[in-house]
């Protein structure tokens, strides 16, 4: 296995690099295999570790693969190491599979692009997907910092791929500083790892995690929880996601639902024995998770851009794992995050589809009746919104279960609350369901005629994704009905040994289980109906305007406004205090002084180039002079005087 | 007779020449303070040659000191000659450009 572990991340770096130097030699069918040969090699290789790493009995496995020492300073080193174990390959097989299916998909949906930008956008895919790697596979702090890094920065130039529209770069700008405001966290918190501790090493720093002081952990877990913050877009620092999705659809799918967003996830995943010691920082987590659900779902009931829709709803998704992994249950999480990559990308594939074929137009209330004219996008965007909404046996239902479950016997209040969340997913996705595929066309007759399926390129990942995201909850069936067959959870029980050692879970009852998952699905349904029933009738003529509480919703909670008036604002305030004030005065004051003052005096001492030979004559005489009375000092002179007189 | 005597004469000779030279407009003027500060020069420079002469005579007779403070007399004499020859036909030309020789008038090149 140690062999070929580098192998993961090479390809995709090697994709990385013939792509992007060879963007405008290379044609475009050229550009799209390298650029979906290498992940589907990668996701080959991880197949292989996922095999391994499976079929690896107890305490066998090797999980830290040494390469080289990254960075070596006296006793302290930072080796660069992959962790391939039981959580990683998951990551692994996640990332490298649908990102497989997105490259695929990408191929034939960016195919109008001109080939320098198409080899430019596979270029970034990959780049995206080779730092991920890194961020999964490194086996200390330091490693998954670069790849961290490395996704925020792809995430920036992929949302800004359409460089020249302004709006654009806006969004990838904010993205990026949201991004940034997290990542100091989690730099901080590496370095209070690194001064407590003296080492960044995943296994090192959780065996030594009891000699650490309460507060330390405290400090360090809420840091990471920063971290995981503007990564994984919670409260407070969510608004780049739903902006994210200025980039081409099929990078929303893939940074903005399958992969990036689940860095903080993983992350806190990863620490979880960390976390499990900080149960304040877990509080938090769950509040800010749960808080996030909520929110998100509610903007999502007004949106009316298709993509912003799926981009709410996975704010809320996201705030769904933080649940989980604030109420301990990181196999929740981490199956959440599974299942949520599954059907999530295939909304966001499902929704470029759709925008494919009505030429960009991305506005719901424009659209209607395509499941007459898109089948398979149609079928496959319904089965995705089945299995989000938690509709059993779909792939949504068994992931969310688990989460809300364990938030049940944490604390009902959660629970409560949570349903709430889930019974808005159900109804935003079923009222963009109903908008865009069922009810009349509202698009103009030049769309109409238009409207085609897309290529099998696309519809294929589409169909893959559909498959797993309808089947793909069976890795993790709840005890309750069958018993030992939650095979996620044995197979990650490695990983949060340590964790659940240190909690005691209660187990809800059977019988009350079935009741509330019982009353949960049944709500759900009549949710959907009432949601499609609703909105199958929406016509599009009624311009109404929203008030009140819609209002409100339909413009976010005005979030993006006030950020711009208590943070923005006052920055660009003081930078322009900085710019008129100090740079005019200050800083170019006194660059221009000594440039004025040079030219002053140069002005003054023309005045004495008269061209008067007489007043030549006289400074002649008078340096003369001086330099006499320097020359030989005065002792000398009084001398010679006396002499003389 | 003292060699201060000298020194006060020659003195007074340079400083009439510098005075003139900066404060008369008149290029011949000029020109001849000029001449003036030059002989103070060679006047004194004699002087002290038949000084230091008369000084070494005493210890040796056939002592030749002080003579190249004579020569130097000479060649200061040539090079006024040649300076004057040129300065004059300088100030021949200017009167003839500007019909006058007024130093002042030439200020044209100061920018």
């Amino acid at each position: 296995m140690n062999k070929i572990v580098f192998l993961v991340p090479l390809f995709p770096l090697l994709g990385f690099l013939i792509n992007g130097l060879g963007r405008k030699s290379l044609s475009k069918s050229a550009i799209g295999i390298i650029g979906s040969g290498v992940i589907l090699l990668s996701f080959l290789t991880s197949c292989y570790l996922f095999s391994i790493v499976a079929s690896a009995g107890e305490g066998q496995l090797q999980t830290v693969v040494t390469l080289f020492n990254f960075i070596s300073v006296d006793a302290f080193t930072i080796p660069f190491a992959f962790q391939v174990d039981q959580l990683s390959v998951l990551f692994l097989l996640i990332i490298t599979g649908i990102g497989f299916l997105i490259h695929l998909y990408s191929s034939a949906y960016m195919k109008e692009e001109e080939t320098q930008h198409f080899g430019r956008y596979f270029a970034y895919l990959n780049l995206f997907v080779f730092s991920m790697l890194l961020l999964v596979m490194g086996a200390n702090y330091v490693i998954m910092f670069i790849g961290w890094e490395g996704v925020g920065l792809c995430s920036y130039l992929l949302i800004g791929y359409w460089f020249k529209n302004n709006d654009f770069n806006y969004a990838a700008k904010k993205a990026f500083i949201m991004n940034r405001i997290g990542d100091l966290g989690f730099l901080l918190a590496v370095f209070w790892l690194l001064f407590k501790l003296g080492t960044v090493n995943y296994g090192d720093v959780f065996s030594q995690v009891a000699s650490l002081s309460t507060f330390d952990i405290a400090a360090i877990t809420t840091l990471l929880f920063i971290g995981a913050m503007g990564k994984s877009a919670q409260i407070p620092l969510y608004t780049w996601l739903p902006d994210a999705m200025a980039g081409p659809t099929p990078v929303s799918a893939l940074i903005h639902a399958a992969t990036m967003v689940t860095a903080g996830i993983y992350m806190i995943a990863r620490s979880n024995i960390l976390f499990t010691m900080a149960p304040t920082t877990q509080t938090l987590i769950a509040i800010i998770g749960l808080a996030t659900a909520i929110f998100a779902a509610t903007i999502a009931l007004k949106q009316n851009d298709i993509k912003k829709v799926l981009a709410y709803s996975t704010v809320s998704q996201l705030g769904y794992m933080f649940l989980g992994l604030g109420v301990g249950s990181y196999t929740g999480a981490v199956f959440h995050v599974m299942t949520h990559a599954f059907f999530k990308a295939l909304l966001f594939l499902g929704a470029g589809s759709v925008i494919h074929a009505m030429h960009h137009e991305q506005d719901i209330r424009k659209m209607g009746n395509l499941k007459k004219y898109m089948p398979i996008t149609h079928i496959t965007f319904l089965l995705a919104c089945l299995a989000i909404a938690g509709i059993p046996p779909f792939s949504g239902f068994f992931s969310k279960d688990e989460i809300l479950a364990a938030a049940f016997t944490k604390n009902p209040l959660y629970y409560y609350i949570g349903v709430g969340g889930a019974l808005m997913t159900a109804f935003y996705m079923f009222r963009l369901y109903a908008l865009t595929f069922l009810g009349k066309f509202r698009g103009t007759h030049d769309q109409e005629h238009h409207l085609h399926e897309s290529p099998s390129a696309m519809t294929i990942p589409l169909i893959v994704l559909a498959v797993l995201s309808v089947f793909g909850g069976f890795i993790g069936i709840p005890e309750v009905f069958a018993e030992n067959k939650n095979w996620l959870e044995h197979f990650l029980s490695p990983i949060f040994a340590e964790s659940t050692k240190l909690v005691t879970t209660e187990h809800l009852s059977h019988s009350q289980e079935y009741m509330m998952m019982g009353i949960v699905t049944v709500l759900i349904a009549v949710v959907i109906f009432i949601a499609v029933s609703k909105f199958k009738k929406y016509a599009g003529e009624q311009e109404e305007v929203e008030t009140g509480v819609g209002k409100l919703l339909e413009n976010k909670w005005y979030i993006d406004e006030l950020y711009n008036s208590i943070v923005v604002n006052p920055i660009n305030a003081f930078a322009g205090f900085c710019k008129n004030f100090i740079e005019k005065s200050g800083i170019d004051g006194a660059v221009n002084g000594v440039g004025k003052l040079v030219s002053y005096s140069s002005r003054q001492l023309r005045l004495i180039q008269s061209g008067q030979v007489a007043s030549y004559l006289l400074i002649m005489i008078l340096s003369i002079v001086v330099f006499f009375i320097i020359w030989f000092n005065d002792i000398t002179i009084m001398k010679f005087l006396n002499k003389l007189f | 007779m003292p060699i201060q005597y000298y020194i006060y004469f020659c003195l007074a000779l340079f400083s009439i020449g510098i005075i003139g030279v900066l404060t008369r407009r008149n290029a011949i003027i000029v020109f001849m303070c000029i001449e003036l500060m030059l002989n103070a020069v060679n006047l004194l420079l004699v002087a002290f040659s038949k000084m230091h002469y008369g000084a070494a005579l005493a210890a040796n007779p056939n002592t030749t000191a002080g003579i190249d403070g004579q020569l130097f007399v000479f060649f200061i004499m040539v090079v006024a000659a040649a300076e004057v020859s040129v300065g004059l036909a300088i100030i021949v030309m200017m009167y003839r450009n500007t019909h006058s020789v007024d130093i002042n008038f030439l200020n044209r090149l100061k920018n």
